[in-house]
């Protein structure tokens, strides 16, 4: 029997899909986002019971599942200002796709098995892929197009090199084994061809779902077209999953003796990433692409994060965990400013502040939140990671990460101050959109919960952070 | 029993080059089809006694590779009402030589490889690569939406045919949860061929070129 809170939402997806009334679609989605945040406290506080060896919570599942869950919490609570302000739409495929993609990147945070990894990851892709389109227009067609294409192109690679892993453990001796523990503990054995190219093939794959340079091609695109409250859950939810799973691979690698190959690939395309995110963001006109390639930046910086080594898993996670939420509440305040001008790009929105008293200022504090601005979390965790760099004499990697952040910083804040100051254009005066606190609450949680994160973490995420990091550098 | 599986393989190659050298959408998805019926048979082939899970999963990706999602795309094919030529970007002659190049190349690399027996690998390795550089080829090269998903598929037989290397590694639920992952992506796939058609009544992905810096 499955945990669940797999199970939960799953069961939800298809209850509401055949739910007749467009009114309690929404409240189902919140009540259902609710209930899966108890059940993942009870799952988290309760040790395992009866668990199978390729479904099991261990630390990093649950850090992976505590997030998935808060996150999801507000983008529920949001989604039911949305639709009520989206009446026109139908949004029986959209609450059931966003149930079934909670159930997936659930289903990420069990995994113990390298197949039912990649089953769940490319659940979270299909489940997503509805969400993307559901503006219906010729744009956010190609959207999806493309980021369902791309991204099942990647994941299939993906799958490849988790065959691969499997056959380095074949080759090895021993039985054939896709268990992260089984393999873990026989690394030693596992023959090193194999897991190179397995490896190679894992970044491919899984980087492509994460946005790394040169995967990325998609993601402006789908997060450029899909409502707020979508590139929410895809830039704090989905790209978790998959680099959760990329570091797993990381510390299996490791711990089968090359570690330094892994490594070296993992900060060159995290350093290429950044370098890329930070020339695209400059003069970026589009208030959600630069989210995105702010995305892009962020997945950099974990991938450099995670091939900075043992020292630097802490703070790789607690970037996770903040990047995640951070981007979030900033693609949801981005929503409310589509709503309020009609537009997303700068030619369209000034005066964000003036015409939306609440959603423009945590905006505001988002992007100085996203961008490592002190003393939200993810100054901390960037900082952590500098002296990680600093600690292992890499000049050269603390040196680029520094300029990196230093343009894309640059490159966001242009856009957005021109988005947020100024006098608000005449469509954005007449405008009927108004703040509501449905809409303007959960992006503004999720921004506290950054600046929570700076200033002190709080025990049980500490907890939760530390156990993960502590089980992720295990032989590496 | 080894010649079978020579014959086997032997015949998924050449449904690859059939794929890349055709000039119909119907006979690329045929080929497809084909290849799904072709890699059941393999799975039987592969493992001398046929255990009940073997036999499952064979008969499961049968009907749904040779003939559920073929099913899937000719609806497609017949609701968008498409010229039915193929339209390649790089021509056919080009496409068919660098399909047998990467074939060619496919059987160098896996020489080079270690294995752990010497009965399948050596066999399925290399036809699993080539399978997969064919369906990178038709993935690139072709510009309709619904031979970009063909191309998808020969490239999911691929990492399949190297799967079956691994078959006692996966539990039945997860090879299930595989199959129907693919089969939902094509269900949707399809469904999103039928819009972009609708919107820009045409397939060629060129036209989805609106989103750009």
């Amino acid at each position: 029997m499955p945990p669940l809170p797999v199970l939960l939402p799953l069961a939800m997806a298809i209850a509401v899909f055949l739910t007749p009334s467009k009114v309690w679609r929404p409240r189902l989605l919140a009540a259902t986002a609710l209930g899966h945040c108890l059940l993942t406290a009870a799952a988290i506080r309760r040790p395992e019971t009866a668990a199978t060896d390729w479904l099991r919570l261990d630390a990093p599942g649950r850090l992976l599942l505590a997030l998935v869950s808060a996150l999801f919490l507000s983008c529920a609570v949001y989604s039911v200002g949305y639709l009520r302000y989206r009446p026109e739409r139908a949004n029986r495929r959209f609450t059931a796709c966003l149930l079934a993609a909670l159930g997936a990147m659930s289903l990420v945070a069990y995994a113990q098995h390298l197949g039912v990894l990649w089953v769940g990851i490319e659940a979270t892709t299909l489940a997503s892929a509805p969400l993307v389109y559901f503006n219906r227009s010729a744009r956010s067609i190609e959207a999806t197009w493309k980021y369902l294409l791309l991204s099942s192109v990647g994941i299939a690679l993906a799958l490849l090199g988790s065959f691969f892993v499997g056959y380095a453990a074949l080759l090895g001796g021993g039985e054939a084994s896709l268990l992260f523990p089984d393999l873990l503990a026989r690394a030693g054995e596992l023959s090193r061809p194999w897991l190179r190219a397995g490896f190679v093939l894992l970044l491919v794959g899984y980087g492509t779902k994460m946005g790394l340079v040169p995967m990325h091609t998609w993601k402006p695109d789908a997060y450029g077209e899909a409502p707020g409250v979508v590139g929410a859950l895809l830039a704090g939810g989905l790209t978790s999953c998959a680099f959760l799973a990329l570091l797993r691979f990381a510390q299996l690698t490791s711990a089968a003796g090359e570690g330094l190959f892994a490594n070296r690939l993992l900060v060159a395309v995290g350093l290429t990433s950044m370098g890329a995110a930070a020339a695209l963001l400059l003069g970026q006109r589009d208030l959600k692409r630069m989210l995105a390639y702010s995305s892009v930046e962020q997945m950099g910086i974990l991938a450099l994060a995670a091939g900075l080594g043992a020292g630097a898993t802490f703070a790789a996670l607690l970037h996770l965990v903040a990047n995640a939420l951070g981007k979030a509440g900033l693609f949801l305040a981005a929503g409310n400013i589509h709503r309020a001008f009609g537009g997303k790009t700068t030619d369209e929105i000034r005066g964000a502040l003036r015409r939306l008293p609440r959603s423009g200022p945590v905006f505001l504090c988002g992007l100085f939140a996203i961008t490592g601005s002190p003393p939200f979390g993810l100054f901390v965790s960037k900082l952590l990671l500098l002296q990680a760099a600093l600690a292992a004499s890499r000049w050269w990697v603390a040196g680029l990460f520094v300029a990196f952040l230093l343009l894309v910083f640059a490159g966001m804040g242009r856009t957005s101050l021109a988005a947020l100051q100024g006098r608000p254009t005449r469509y954005a005066r007449q405008s009927e959109y108004r703040d509501r606190w449905i809409s303007f609450a959960p992006p503004l949680a999720l921004v506290a919960l950054v600046l929570l994160l700076g200033l002190h973490i709080p025990v049980p995420v500490r907890t939760l952070l530390e156990e993960a990091a502590r089980a992720l550098e295990v032989g590496r | 029993m080894t010649s079978l599986l020579d014959t086997l393989v032997a015949a998924l190659l050449l449904v690859n080059l059939v794929a890349l050298g055709t000039s119909r959408i119907g006979t690329m998805i045929r080929a497809v089809s084909l290849q799904g019926l072709l890699l059941g048979l393999l799975a039987l082939a592969a493992h001398g006694e046929v255990s009940n899970r073997v036999l499952l999963l064979a008969l499961a990706s049968v009907l749904l590779k040779a003939w559920l999602i073929p099913a899937v795309l000719f609806r497609a094919l017949r609701q968008v009402a498409i010229q039915r030529e193929v339209e390649p970007l790089l021509g056919l002659l080009p496409s068919l030589l660098l399909g047998a190049l990467a074939t060619a190349l496919a059987l160098a690399a896996a020489g080079r490889l270690p294995f752990a027996e010497e009965r399948l690998a050596p066999l399925f390795v290399p036809a699993a690569l080539a399978a997969i550089a064919a369906g990178l080829i038709l993935l690139v090269t072709r510009r309709k939406a619904i031979t970009q998903v063909v191309g998808y598929l020969v490239l999911e037989n691929g990492i399949f045919v190297f799967g079956l290397l691994l078959v006692e590694a996966m539990p039945f639920l997860v090879e299930v949860g595989v199959l129907l992952d693919l089969f939902v992506g094509i269900f949707v796939l399809s469904i999103i061929i039928h819009h972009i058609n609708r919107e820009f009544s045409s397939l060629d992905t060129r036209r989805l070129s609106q989103l750009k810096e």
